[in-house]
Protein backbone atom coordinates (compact mmCIF):
# COMPACT_ATOMS: atom_id res chain seq x y z
CA UNK A 1 0.00 0.00 0.00
CA UNK A 2 1.14 3.82 -0.54
CA UNK A 3 -1.24 6.45 1.14
CA UNK A 4 -1.91 9.54 -1.17
CA UNK A 5 0.31 11.83 0.90
CA UNK A 6 3.11 9.40 -0.15
CA UNK A 7 2.17 9.35 -4.02
CA UNK A 8 2.11 13.44 -3.82
CA UNK A 9 5.50 13.71 -1.90
CA UNK A 10 7.16 11.28 -4.10
CA UNK A 11 5.55 13.30 -7.35
CA UNK A 12 7.32 16.68 -5.78
CA UNK A 13 10.16 14.58 -5.90
CA UNK A 14 10.02 13.57 -9.35
CA UNK A 15 8.65 16.76 -10.46
CA UNK A 16 5.42 15.37 -11.67
CA UNK A 17 2.09 16.92 -11.16
CA UNK A 18 -0.93 14.47 -11.05
CA UNK A 19 -4.77 15.70 -11.16
CA UNK A 20 -7.32 14.45 -8.77
CA UNK A 21 -8.37 12.37 -11.46
CA UNK A 22 -4.88 10.93 -12.26
CA UNK A 23 -4.12 10.33 -8.78
CA UNK A 24 -7.40 8.15 -8.19
CA UNK A 25 -6.08 6.04 -10.43
CA UNK A 26 -2.40 5.86 -10.00
CA UNK A 27 -2.47 5.27 -6.41
CA UNK A 28 -3.94 2.04 -6.10
CA UNK A 29 -1.60 1.26 -9.31
CA UNK A 30 1.54 2.37 -7.43
CA UNK A 31 -0.05 0.14 -4.25
CA UNK A 32 -0.57 -3.12 -6.18
CA UNK A 33 2.74 -3.12 -7.81
CA UNK A 34 4.91 -1.92 -4.75
CA UNK A 35 2.42 -5.02 -2.73
CA UNK A 36 3.76 -7.07 -5.73
CA UNK A 37 7.46 -5.75 -5.56
CA UNK A 38 7.28 -6.40 -1.58
CA UNK A 39 8.11 -9.93 -1.87
CA UNK A 40 11.75 -9.41 -1.98
CA UNK A 41 11.92 -7.41 1.20
CA UNK A 42 10.87 -10.38 3.06
CA UNK A 43 13.18 -12.49 1.72
CA UNK A 44 16.33 -13.13 4.07
CA UNK A 45 19.36 -12.56 1.19
CA UNK A 46 21.24 -11.44 4.47
CA UNK A 47 24.90 -13.04 2.66
CA UNK A 48 24.36 -12.33 -0.70
CA UNK A 49 26.20 -9.01 -2.37
CA UNK A 50 24.79 -6.01 -4.33
CA UNK A 51 25.01 -6.43 -8.05
CA UNK A 52 24.90 -2.94 -9.40
CA UNK A 53 27.22 -4.38 -12.67
CA UNK A 54 26.66 -7.79 -13.76
CA UNK A 55 29.61 -8.26 -16.07
CA UNK A 56 33.07 -8.15 -14.52
CA UNK A 57 34.54 -4.84 -15.78
CA UNK A 58 36.45 -2.12 -14.03
CA UNK A 59 38.45 1.02 -13.65
CA UNK A 60 37.52 1.96 -17.37
CA UNK A 61 40.50 4.41 -18.63
CA UNK A 62 40.99 6.50 -21.40
CA UNK A 63 43.90 8.69 -22.24
CA UNK A 64 42.99 12.40 -21.65
CA UNK A 65 43.21 13.61 -24.81
CA UNK A 66 41.21 16.36 -26.54
CA UNK A 67 39.41 15.32 -29.90
CA UNK A 68 36.67 17.08 -31.89
CA UNK A 69 33.46 17.28 -30.42
CA UNK A 70 29.98 19.12 -30.72
CA UNK A 71 29.97 22.63 -31.82
CA UNK A 72 28.27 25.40 -29.40
CA UNK A 73 25.36 25.95 -32.23
CA UNK A 74 25.08 21.90 -32.56
CA UNK A 75 24.90 21.45 -29.28
CA UNK A 76 22.62 24.00 -28.45
CA UNK A 77 20.14 23.93 -31.55
CA UNK A 78 17.27 21.43 -29.98
CA UNK A 79 17.09 23.79 -26.67
CA UNK A 80 13.34 24.79 -26.79
CA UNK A 81 14.75 28.63 -25.64
CA UNK A 82 18.58 29.57 -26.65
CA UNK A 83 20.25 33.13 -26.73
CA UNK A 84 23.61 33.64 -27.52
CA UNK A 85 24.68 29.89 -27.33
CA UNK A 86 22.94 29.40 -23.83
CA UNK A 87 19.92 27.94 -22.99
CA UNK A 88 17.62 30.60 -21.25
CA UNK A 89 15.39 28.83 -18.31
CA UNK A 90 12.68 30.59 -15.99
CA UNK A 91 14.04 32.50 -12.91
CA UNK A 92 14.29 30.14 -9.86
CA UNK A 93 11.62 31.08 -8.00
CA UNK B 1 12.98 -6.24 -61.96
CA UNK B 2 10.52 -6.16 -59.29
CA UNK B 3 11.59 -7.29 -55.75
CA UNK B 4 8.85 -9.44 -54.03
CA UNK B 5 10.01 -8.00 -50.53
CA UNK B 6 7.91 -10.62 -48.29
CA UNK B 7 9.84 -13.44 -46.89
CA UNK B 8 13.70 -11.86 -48.38
CA UNK B 9 16.31 -11.95 -45.74
CA UNK B 10 19.42 -9.31 -45.82
CA UNK B 11 21.49 -12.21 -47.09
CA UNK B 12 19.64 -12.37 -49.89
CA UNK B 13 19.01 -9.27 -50.55
CA UNK B 14 23.25 -8.93 -50.60
CA UNK B 15 22.98 -11.71 -53.28
CA UNK B 16 20.87 -9.55 -55.39
CA UNK B 17 22.98 -6.23 -54.87
CA UNK B 18 26.35 -8.25 -55.46
CA UNK B 19 25.20 -10.34 -58.98
CA UNK B 20 23.83 -6.87 -60.42
CA UNK B 21 20.25 -8.05 -60.20
CA UNK B 22 18.73 -5.27 -58.52
CA UNK B 23 20.66 -1.75 -58.06
CA UNK B 24 20.36 -0.05 -54.92
CA UNK B 25 17.93 2.20 -55.65
CA UNK B 26 15.83 -0.99 -56.88
CA UNK B 27 15.89 -2.66 -53.83
CA UNK B 28 15.43 0.50 -51.88
CA UNK B 29 12.52 1.47 -53.74
CA UNK B 30 10.63 -1.94 -53.26
CA UNK B 31 10.86 -1.93 -49.67
CA UNK B 32 9.56 1.88 -49.56
CA UNK B 33 6.68 0.24 -51.99
CA UNK B 34 6.27 -2.43 -49.71
CA UNK B 35 5.94 0.20 -46.33
CA UNK B 36 3.37 2.56 -48.48
CA UNK B 37 1.48 -0.85 -49.06
CA UNK B 38 1.08 -1.99 -45.72
CA UNK B 39 1.87 0.61 -43.30
CA UNK B 40 -1.43 1.96 -43.21
CA UNK B 41 -2.77 -0.97 -41.40
CA UNK B 42 0.62 -2.06 -40.00
CA UNK B 43 1.73 1.08 -38.53
CA UNK B 44 5.19 -0.27 -37.80
CA UNK B 45 7.15 3.55 -39.19
CA UNK B 46 6.83 6.97 -36.73
CA UNK B 47 9.34 7.84 -40.21
CA UNK B 48 10.09 6.98 -43.45
CA UNK B 49 12.90 8.95 -44.66
CA UNK B 50 11.90 8.33 -48.38
CA UNK B 51 14.02 10.90 -49.37
CA UNK B 52 17.14 10.69 -47.71
CA UNK B 53 16.85 6.38 -48.15
CA UNK B 54 16.62 7.03 -52.27
CA UNK B 55 19.60 9.23 -52.27
CA UNK B 56 21.73 7.02 -50.22
CA UNK B 57 20.78 4.29 -52.05
CA UNK B 58 21.65 6.20 -55.68
CA UNK B 59 24.71 6.86 -54.47
CA UNK B 60 25.93 3.39 -53.63
CA UNK B 61 24.73 2.92 -57.40
CA UNK B 62 26.96 5.25 -58.72
CA UNK B 63 30.08 3.25 -56.98
CA UNK B 64 31.47 0.20 -59.08
CA UNK B 65 30.26 -3.49 -57.33
CA UNK B 66 33.29 -4.33 -57.34
CA UNK B 67 34.35 -1.34 -55.12
CA UNK B 68 31.06 -1.79 -52.53
CA UNK B 69 31.59 -3.46 -49.02
CA UNK B 70 29.96 -6.04 -48.70
CA UNK B 71 26.41 -4.89 -47.28
CA UNK B 72 26.27 -1.67 -48.87
CA UNK B 73 22.97 -1.11 -50.03
CA UNK B 74 21.15 -3.21 -48.15
CA UNK B 75 18.59 -1.41 -46.38
CA UNK B 76 17.44 -1.26 -42.81
CA UNK B 77 15.01 0.10 -39.92
CA UNK B 78 15.70 1.87 -36.73
CA UNK B 79 14.09 1.93 -33.83
CA UNK B 80 12.93 5.49 -32.88
CA UNK B 81 15.28 5.13 -30.10
CA UNK B 82 18.85 5.62 -31.75
CA UNK B 83 20.29 8.90 -32.23
CA UNK B 84 20.35 9.15 -36.32
CA UNK B 85 21.65 13.04 -36.93
CA UNK B 86 19.42 15.10 -38.65
CA UNK B 87 16.65 12.72 -38.49
CA UNK B 88 14.09 13.00 -35.85
CA UNK B 89 14.15 10.57 -32.59
CA UNK B 90 11.36 11.03 -29.95
CA UNK B 91 11.74 7.54 -28.19
CA UNK B 92 7.59 7.53 -28.86
CA UNK B 93 7.39 10.32 -26.44
CA UNK B 94 5.39 13.91 -26.76
CA UNK B 95 8.79 15.39 -24.72
CA UNK B 96 11.16 14.36 -27.27
CA UNK B 97 8.72 15.60 -30.19
CA UNK B 98 10.87 17.43 -32.68
CA UNK B 99 14.46 16.80 -31.31
CA UNK B 100 16.58 16.48 -34.21
CA UNK B 101 20.26 14.44 -32.90
CA UNK B 102 23.00 16.55 -33.68
CA UNK B 103 25.14 13.30 -33.57
CA UNK B 104 24.73 9.47 -34.56
CA UNK B 105 24.85 6.72 -31.89
CA UNK B 106 27.74 4.57 -32.31
CA UNK B 107 25.91 1.89 -33.97
CA UNK B 108 24.18 3.95 -36.19
CA UNK B 109 27.48 5.58 -37.68
CA UNK B 110 28.40 1.52 -37.76
CA UNK B 111 26.00 1.02 -39.82
CA UNK B 112 26.06 3.96 -42.46
CA UNK B 113 30.02 3.58 -42.26
CA UNK B 114 28.68 -0.21 -43.57
CA UNK B 115 26.86 1.95 -46.06
CA UNK B 116 23.53 0.66 -45.26
CA UNK B 117 20.54 2.56 -45.87
CA UNK B 118 18.09 4.19 -43.26
CA UNK B 119 14.01 3.65 -44.24
CA UNK B 120 13.18 5.48 -40.76
CA UNK B 121 12.44 5.06 -37.84
CA UNK B 122 9.96 2.45 -36.00
CA UNK B 123 7.67 2.93 -33.26
CA UNK B 124 7.94 1.79 -30.12
CA UNK B 125 6.65 1.74 -26.27
CA UNK B 126 7.63 5.25 -24.88
CA UNK B 127 11.16 5.42 -23.75
CA UNK B 128 11.23 1.83 -24.67
CA UNK B 129 8.80 0.80 -21.26
CA UNK B 130 6.28 -2.11 -21.85
CA UNK B 131 5.44 -5.05 -23.64
CA UNK B 132 2.71 -4.27 -26.50
CA UNK B 133 4.38 -1.06 -28.35
CA UNK B 134 0.48 0.45 -27.08
CA UNK B 135 2.51 3.17 -25.08
CA UNK B 136 3.32 5.06 -28.08
CA UNK B 137 2.46 8.82 -27.42
CA UNK B 138 2.05 8.63 -31.52
CA UNK B 139 0.89 5.35 -33.16
CA UNK B 140 -0.70 2.38 -32.56
CA UNK B 141 1.39 -0.78 -34.25
CA UNK B 142 -0.67 -4.35 -35.25
CA UNK B 143 0.54 -7.07 -35.24
CA UNK B 144 1.05 -8.35 -38.91
CA UNK B 145 -0.34 -12.10 -38.56
CA UNK B 146 -3.89 -10.92 -36.68
CA UNK B 147 -4.09 -6.80 -36.90
CA UNK B 148 -6.21 -6.50 -33.87
CA UNK B 149 -3.62 -8.18 -31.74
CA UNK B 150 -0.15 -6.32 -30.61
CA UNK B 151 3.54 -6.94 -32.05
CA UNK B 152 5.12 -7.36 -28.70
CA UNK B 153 7.37 -4.42 -27.12
CA UNK B 154 8.90 -2.06 -26.86
CA UNK B 155 10.62 -2.65 -30.20
CA UNK B 156 6.86 -4.03 -31.79
CA UNK B 157 7.57 -1.24 -35.18
CA UNK B 158 10.82 -3.01 -35.44
CA UNK B 159 9.47 -6.54 -34.98
CA UNK B 160 6.23 -5.50 -37.09
CA UNK B 161 7.85 -4.37 -39.96
CA UNK B 162 10.67 -7.13 -40.21
CA UNK B 163 7.12 -9.39 -40.11
CA UNK B 164 5.96 -7.76 -43.18
CA UNK B 165 8.12 -7.31 -45.53
CA UNK B 166 9.13 -3.44 -45.18
CA UNK B 167 12.55 -3.82 -44.27
CA UNK B 168 14.65 -7.20 -44.49
CA UNK B 169 15.67 -6.65 -40.82
CA UNK B 170 15.72 -3.82 -38.15
CA UNK B 171 17.90 -2.49 -34.99
CA UNK B 172 16.26 -2.80 -31.45
CA UNK B 173 16.81 -2.66 -27.82
CA UNK B 174 16.25 -5.08 -25.26
CA UNK B 175 16.18 -3.57 -21.43
CA UNK B 176 13.79 -6.57 -20.13
CA UNK B 177 12.83 -8.74 -23.37
CA UNK B 178 11.90 -5.52 -25.76
CA UNK B 179 13.62 -7.47 -28.73
CA UNK B 180 13.05 -11.12 -27.65
CA UNK B 181 8.85 -11.00 -27.26
CA UNK B 182 8.09 -9.25 -30.02
CA UNK B 183 10.14 -10.91 -32.05
CA UNK B 184 8.23 -14.13 -30.59
CA UNK B 185 4.90 -12.38 -31.13
CA UNK B 186 5.66 -11.85 -34.79
CA UNK B 187 7.38 -14.70 -35.88
CA UNK B 188 11.20 -13.10 -36.58
CA UNK B 189 14.45 -13.71 -35.09
CA UNK B 190 15.35 -11.60 -32.06
CA UNK B 191 19.05 -11.67 -30.22
CA UNK B 192 19.56 -9.71 -27.36
CA UNK B 193 23.70 -9.91 -27.11
CA UNK B 194 25.76 -9.77 -23.51
CA UNK B 195 25.56 -7.09 -22.03
CA UNK B 196 28.56 -4.83 -22.97
CA UNK B 197 28.90 -6.98 -26.37
CA UNK B 198 27.05 -3.33 -28.11
CA UNK B 199 27.30 -0.08 -27.43
CA UNK B 200 24.46 1.89 -26.17
CA UNK B 201 26.40 5.79 -26.80
CA UNK B 202 23.36 7.39 -28.44
CA UNK B 203 20.72 5.07 -27.27
CA UNK B 204 18.37 6.78 -25.14
CA UNK B 205 18.76 5.52 -21.88
CA UNK B 206 15.75 3.24 -19.88
CA UNK B 207 17.77 1.13 -17.53
CA UNK B 208 21.55 1.48 -18.19
CA UNK B 209 22.67 -1.73 -15.99
CA UNK B 210 20.32 -3.67 -18.32
CA UNK B 211 20.19 -1.68 -22.13
CA UNK B 212 21.30 -3.64 -24.45
CA UNK B 213 20.92 -3.00 -28.53
CA UNK B 214 19.94 -5.95 -30.63
CA UNK B 215 18.72 -7.51 -34.35
CA UNK B 216 15.36 -8.27 -35.72
CA UNK B 217 15.90 -10.42 -38.59
CA UNK B 218 14.05 -12.98 -40.59
CA UNK B 219 16.45 -15.52 -39.80
CA UNK B 220 19.44 -16.41 -37.32
CA UNK B 221 22.04 -15.80 -39.90
CA UNK B 222 20.99 -12.47 -40.80
CA UNK B 223 21.19 -11.75 -36.96
CA UNK B 224 24.92 -13.07 -36.80
CA UNK B 225 25.29 -10.49 -39.51
CA UNK B 226 23.51 -7.95 -38.33
CA UNK B 227 25.73 -7.96 -34.53
CA UNK B 228 29.04 -8.40 -35.71
CA UNK B 229 27.80 -5.26 -38.17
CA UNK B 230 27.02 -3.19 -34.53
CA UNK B 231 29.27 -5.26 -31.64
CA UNK B 232 32.52 -3.93 -30.53
CA UNK B 233 34.77 -2.39 -27.59
CA UNK B 234 33.29 1.77 -28.14
CA UNK B 235 35.24 4.28 -25.45
CA UNK B 236 31.96 6.58 -26.08
CA UNK B 237 30.53 3.38 -24.13
CA UNK B 238 32.47 2.35 -20.98
CA UNK B 239 30.49 -0.54 -20.22
CA UNK B 240 31.47 -2.13 -23.65
CA UNK B 241 33.95 -5.08 -24.13
CA UNK B 242 33.29 -6.44 -27.58
CA UNK B 243 32.08 -9.71 -28.73
CA UNK B 244 34.86 -12.27 -27.53
CA UNK B 245 34.99 -13.31 -31.52
CA UNK B 246 32.85 -12.78 -34.11
CA UNK B 247 29.20 -14.33 -34.78
CA UNK B 248 30.22 -15.39 -38.36
CA UNK B 249 27.60 -16.86 -40.59
CA UNK B 250 26.31 -19.70 -38.39
CA UNK B 251 25.86 -23.05 -41.02
CA UNK B 252 25.78 -25.87 -37.90
CA UNK B 253 23.15 -28.44 -39.27
CA UNK B 254 23.07 -30.49 -35.39
CA UNK B 255 23.41 -30.33 -31.98
CA UNK B 256 25.09 -33.51 -31.40
CA UNK B 257 27.17 -33.30 -28.11
CA UNK B 258 25.61 -30.51 -27.04
CA UNK B 259 23.67 -30.03 -23.25
CA UNK B 260 20.25 -28.09 -23.14
CA UNK B 261 18.50 -27.56 -19.78
CA UNK B 262 14.87 -26.44 -19.98
CA UNK B 263 13.81 -24.31 -17.68
CA UNK B 264 11.47 -25.93 -15.31
CA UNK B 265 9.93 -22.57 -13.67
CA UNK B 266 9.01 -21.15 -17.26
CA UNK B 267 6.29 -23.62 -18.20
CA UNK B 268 3.20 -25.07 -16.31
CA UNK B 269 -0.20 -23.41 -15.80
CA UNK B 270 0.53 -20.03 -15.75
CA UNK B 271 1.55 -20.60 -19.53
CA UNK B 272 -0.78 -20.62 -22.73
CA UNK B 273 -1.15 -24.23 -23.86
CA UNK B 274 -0.98 -23.71 -27.29
CA UNK B 275 2.57 -22.12 -26.51
CA UNK B 276 3.77 -25.13 -24.04
CA UNK B 277 2.30 -27.55 -26.99
CA UNK B 278 5.10 -25.50 -29.63
CA UNK B 279 7.55 -25.69 -26.60
CA UNK B 280 7.79 -29.11 -26.00
CA UNK B 281 7.67 -29.95 -29.76
CA UNK B 282 10.86 -27.84 -30.34
CA UNK B 283 12.31 -30.09 -27.47
CA UNK B 284 11.34 -32.80 -29.56
CA UNK B 285 13.17 -31.04 -32.52
CA UNK B 286 16.26 -30.36 -29.66
CA UNK B 287 17.08 -34.05 -29.27
CA UNK B 288 16.41 -35.45 -32.78
CA UNK B 289 19.26 -33.45 -33.57
CA UNK B 290 21.51 -34.90 -31.30
CA UNK B 291 21.00 -32.63 -28.42
CA UNK B 292 20.54 -33.74 -24.65
CA UNK B 293 17.83 -32.32 -22.89
CA UNK B 294 17.19 -32.10 -19.77
CA UNK B 295 14.82 -30.15 -17.03
CA UNK B 296 16.58 -28.00 -15.02
CA UNK B 297 15.20 -25.34 -11.69
CA UNK B 298 16.51 -21.72 -11.47
CA UNK B 299 14.34 -21.63 -8.33
CA UNK B 300 15.28 -17.19 -7.85
CA UNK B 301 13.99 -16.43 -11.51
CA UNK B 302 10.48 -16.52 -10.64
CA UNK B 303 11.98 -13.40 -8.34
CA UNK B 304 12.92 -11.68 -11.40
CA UNK B 305 9.88 -9.68 -12.60
CA UNK B 306 9.54 -8.18 -8.87
CA UNK B 307 13.77 -7.59 -9.14
CA UNK B 308 13.15 -6.20 -12.39
CA UNK B 309 10.32 -3.42 -11.45
CA UNK B 310 12.62 -2.26 -8.89
CA UNK B 311 15.78 -1.98 -10.80
CA UNK B 312 14.77 -0.77 -14.32
CA UNK B 313 12.30 1.99 -12.65
CA UNK B 314 15.07 3.10 -9.98
CA UNK B 315 17.34 3.79 -13.14
CA UNK B 316 14.83 4.98 -15.32
CA UNK B 317 13.86 7.35 -12.46
CA UNK B 318 17.45 9.11 -12.19
CA UNK B 319 18.12 9.22 -16.30
CA UNK B 320 14.42 10.46 -17.16
CA UNK B 321 15.67 13.20 -14.91
CA UNK B 322 17.92 14.96 -17.99
CA UNK B 323 13.97 15.69 -19.78
CA UNK B 324 13.16 18.84 -17.96
CA UNK B 325 12.75 21.61 -21.05
CA UNK B 326 15.82 22.98 -20.85
CA UNK B 327 18.19 21.60 -23.31
CA UNK B 328 16.01 19.23 -25.96
CA UNK B 329 12.24 18.26 -26.53
CA UNK B 330 9.03 20.04 -25.34
CA UNK B 331 8.94 22.54 -22.79
CA UNK B 332 5.43 24.36 -21.19
CA UNK B 333 4.11 27.27 -23.30
CA UNK B 334 3.90 30.05 -20.36
CA UNK B 335 5.81 29.49 -17.32
CA UNK B 336 8.35 32.28 -15.48
CA UNK B 337 9.18 29.91 -12.69
CA UNK B 338 11.83 27.17 -12.72
CA UNK B 339 10.30 24.00 -10.75
CA UNK B 340 6.83 25.12 -12.10
CA UNK B 341 8.08 24.62 -15.50
CA UNK B 342 9.95 21.33 -14.57
CA UNK B 343 6.63 20.42 -13.50
CA UNK B 344 4.57 21.06 -16.08
CA UNK B 345 6.91 20.25 -18.97
CA UNK B 346 7.39 16.47 -17.44
CA UNK B 347 3.81 16.41 -16.76
CA UNK B 348 2.64 17.37 -20.30
CA UNK B 349 5.37 15.29 -22.01
CA UNK B 350 5.66 12.00 -20.63
CA UNK B 351 2.80 8.97 -21.02
CA UNK B 352 1.14 7.32 -18.18
CA UNK B 353 3.17 4.61 -18.27
CA UNK B 354 6.96 6.25 -17.98
CA UNK B 355 5.33 8.41 -15.46
CA UNK B 356 3.94 5.14 -13.17
CA UNK B 357 7.80 3.77 -13.45
CA UNK B 358 9.35 6.94 -12.51
CA UNK B 359 7.29 7.26 -9.56
CA UNK B 360 7.98 3.56 -8.52
CA UNK B 361 11.82 4.50 -8.76
CA UNK B 362 11.82 7.74 -7.50
CA UNK B 363 9.97 5.90 -4.35
CA UNK B 364 12.22 2.71 -4.47
CA UNK B 365 15.16 5.24 -4.33
CA UNK B 366 13.48 7.61 -1.72
CA UNK B 367 15.30 8.01 2.18
CA UNK B 368 14.02 4.89 4.28
CA UNK B 369 12.85 2.97 1.82
CA UNK B 370 16.59 2.33 -0.27
CA UNK B 371 17.90 -0.60 1.61
CA UNK B 372 14.39 -2.35 1.55
CA UNK B 373 13.52 -2.49 -1.66
CA UNK B 374 16.34 -1.28 -4.50
CA UNK B 375 19.15 -3.21 -2.41
CA UNK B 376 17.43 -5.98 -1.95
CA UNK B 377 16.76 -6.03 -5.74
CA UNK B 378 20.12 -6.17 -6.52
CA UNK B 379 20.77 -8.45 -3.78
CA UNK B 380 17.84 -10.68 -5.53
CA UNK B 381 19.99 -9.91 -8.61
CA UNK B 382 23.26 -11.61 -7.49
CA UNK B 383 21.04 -14.75 -6.38
CA UNK B 384 20.03 -15.26 -9.70
CA UNK B 385 23.09 -14.78 -11.18
CA UNK B 386 24.41 -17.28 -9.22
CA UNK B 387 21.95 -19.52 -10.30
CA UNK B 388 22.41 -18.97 -14.16
CA UNK B 389 25.85 -20.16 -13.25
CA UNK B 390 25.40 -23.16 -11.84
CA UNK B 391 23.00 -24.20 -14.31
CA UNK B 392 25.62 -23.29 -17.26
CA UNK B 393 28.00 -25.59 -15.16
CA UNK B 394 25.68 -28.35 -16.04
CA UNK B 395 24.37 -27.32 -19.81
CA UNK B 396 25.56 -25.40 -22.75
CA UNK B 397 22.64 -23.66 -23.31
CA UNK B 398 19.23 -23.07 -21.44
CA UNK B 399 15.52 -22.69 -23.68
CA UNK B 400 12.64 -22.09 -22.62
CA UNK B 401 9.40 -20.57 -24.45
CA UNK B 402 10.29 -16.58 -25.33
CA UNK B 403 6.93 -15.28 -23.48
CA UNK B 404 3.89 -17.04 -21.97
CA UNK B 405 1.19 -16.35 -24.43
CA UNK B 406 0.81 -15.64 -28.39
CA UNK B 407 0.10 -11.93 -29.00
CA UNK B 408 -2.73 -10.34 -26.84
CA UNK B 409 -5.20 -8.17 -28.34
CA UNK B 410 -4.99 -4.56 -28.42
CA UNK B 411 -6.54 -2.73 -25.32
CA UNK B 412 -6.52 -6.49 -23.44
CA UNK B 413 -3.73 -5.36 -20.45
CA UNK B 414 -3.06 -2.06 -21.15
CA UNK B 415 -5.42 -0.71 -17.71
CA UNK B 416 -3.56 -3.78 -15.85
CA UNK B 417 0.00 -3.30 -15.74
CA UNK B 418 1.34 -5.83 -13.39
CA UNK B 419 0.10 -8.28 -16.08
CA UNK B 420 1.57 -6.77 -18.59
CA UNK B 421 4.74 -7.21 -16.56
CA UNK B 422 4.05 -10.86 -16.55
CA UNK B 423 4.27 -10.70 -20.32
CA UNK B 424 8.23 -10.52 -19.95
CA UNK B 425 8.92 -13.15 -17.05
CA UNK B 426 11.10 -15.72 -19.38
CA UNK B 427 12.77 -12.51 -20.38
CA UNK B 428 13.55 -10.45 -17.91
CA UNK B 429 15.92 -12.79 -16.03
CA UNK B 430 17.95 -12.84 -18.87
CA UNK B 431 18.61 -8.99 -18.40
CA UNK B 432 19.16 -9.34 -14.87
CA UNK B 433 22.30 -11.58 -15.36
CA UNK B 434 23.60 -10.01 -18.29
CA UNK B 435 23.59 -13.14 -20.40
CA UNK B 436 22.90 -13.40 -24.12
CA UNK B 437 19.49 -14.57 -25.49
CA UNK B 438 17.68 -15.10 -29.00
CA UNK B 439 14.43 -16.06 -29.88
CA UNK B 440 13.63 -17.82 -32.72
CA UNK B 441 10.36 -18.44 -34.62
CA UNK B 442 9.33 -22.40 -33.34
CA UNK B 443 5.59 -22.44 -34.81
CA UNK B 444 2.24 -21.57 -34.76
CA UNK B 445 -0.56 -21.36 -31.51
CA UNK B 446 -4.15 -21.00 -33.65
CA UNK B 447 -2.45 -19.27 -35.90
CA UNK B 448 -0.30 -16.79 -33.82
CA UNK B 449 4.03 -17.27 -33.71
CA UNK B 450 5.27 -18.70 -31.27
CA UNK B 451 8.93 -18.28 -30.25
CA UNK B 452 11.45 -20.47 -28.50
CA UNK B 453 14.67 -18.66 -26.12
CA UNK B 454 17.75 -19.76 -26.20
CA UNK B 455 19.69 -18.52 -23.12
CA UNK B 456 23.75 -18.69 -23.40
CA UNK B 457 26.74 -18.12 -21.25
CA UNK B 458 27.94 -14.34 -21.00
CA UNK B 459 29.78 -13.67 -24.57
CA UNK B 460 28.69 -17.25 -26.06
CA UNK B 461 26.49 -15.61 -29.40
CA UNK B 462 28.59 -17.20 -31.34
CA UNK B 463 28.01 -20.78 -30.66
CA UNK B 464 24.62 -19.75 -29.26
CA UNK B 465 23.75 -18.52 -33.09
CA UNK B 466 25.50 -22.13 -34.69
CA UNK B 467 23.06 -24.18 -32.18
CA UNK B 468 19.86 -21.74 -32.91
CA UNK B 469 21.05 -22.22 -36.51
CA UNK B 470 20.69 -25.70 -36.15
CA UNK B 471 17.00 -25.74 -34.63
CA UNK B 472 15.81 -23.39 -37.29
CA UNK B 473 16.79 -25.48 -40.44
CA UNK B 474 14.76 -28.23 -38.65
CA UNK B 475 11.85 -26.45 -37.17
CA UNK B 476 11.43 -24.96 -40.68
CA UNK B 477 8.87 -22.44 -39.75
CA UNK B 478 7.17 -20.61 -42.57
CA UNK B 479 7.55 -16.65 -41.53
CA UNK B 480 6.05 -14.43 -43.90
CA UNK B 481 2.38 -13.95 -42.48
CA UNK B 482 -1.21 -13.69 -44.94
CA UNK B 483 -1.07 -10.45 -44.54
CA UNK B 484 1.71 -10.47 -47.47
CA UNK B 485 -0.26 -12.83 -49.53
CA UNK B 486 -3.22 -10.42 -49.37
CA UNK B 487 -1.13 -7.45 -50.58
CA UNK B 488 1.19 -9.33 -52.41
Amino acid sequence: MISREEVEHVARLARLHFSEEELARLQPELGQIIDYVHQLAELDLSGLEVTSHAVALKNVLRSDVPEASLTQEEATRNGPAVERGQFVVPRIG
Amino acid sequence: MSVDTTGLTAYRCRELLAGGEVSASELTRAYLDRVAAVDEAVGSFLLVDEAGALAAAAAVDAKPLAERLPWEGVPIGLKDIFCVTDMETTCASRILKGYVPPFDATVVAKLRAAGLIFLGKLNMDEFAMGSSTENSAFAITRNPWDLERVPGGSSGGSAACVAAGEAPWALGTDTGGSIRQPASLCGVVGLKPTYGAVSRYGVVAFASSLDQVGPLTRDVKDAAALLDLVAGRDPRDSTTIGLSEPAGRPERTDLEGLRFGVIKEFGGDAFDAGVSDVFASAVDGVAALGGVCEEVSLPSVERGIAAYYLIAPSEASANLARFDGVRYGHRVAASDDLYEMYVRTRSEGFGPEVKRRIMIGTYALSAGYYDAYYAQAQRTRTLIIKDFEQAFARYDFLISPTSPTPAFKIGERIDDPLTMYLSDLCTIPVNLAALPGISIPAGFAAGLPVGLQIIGPHFSERRMLEAAHALEQRLQVDTVPPLAEVTR
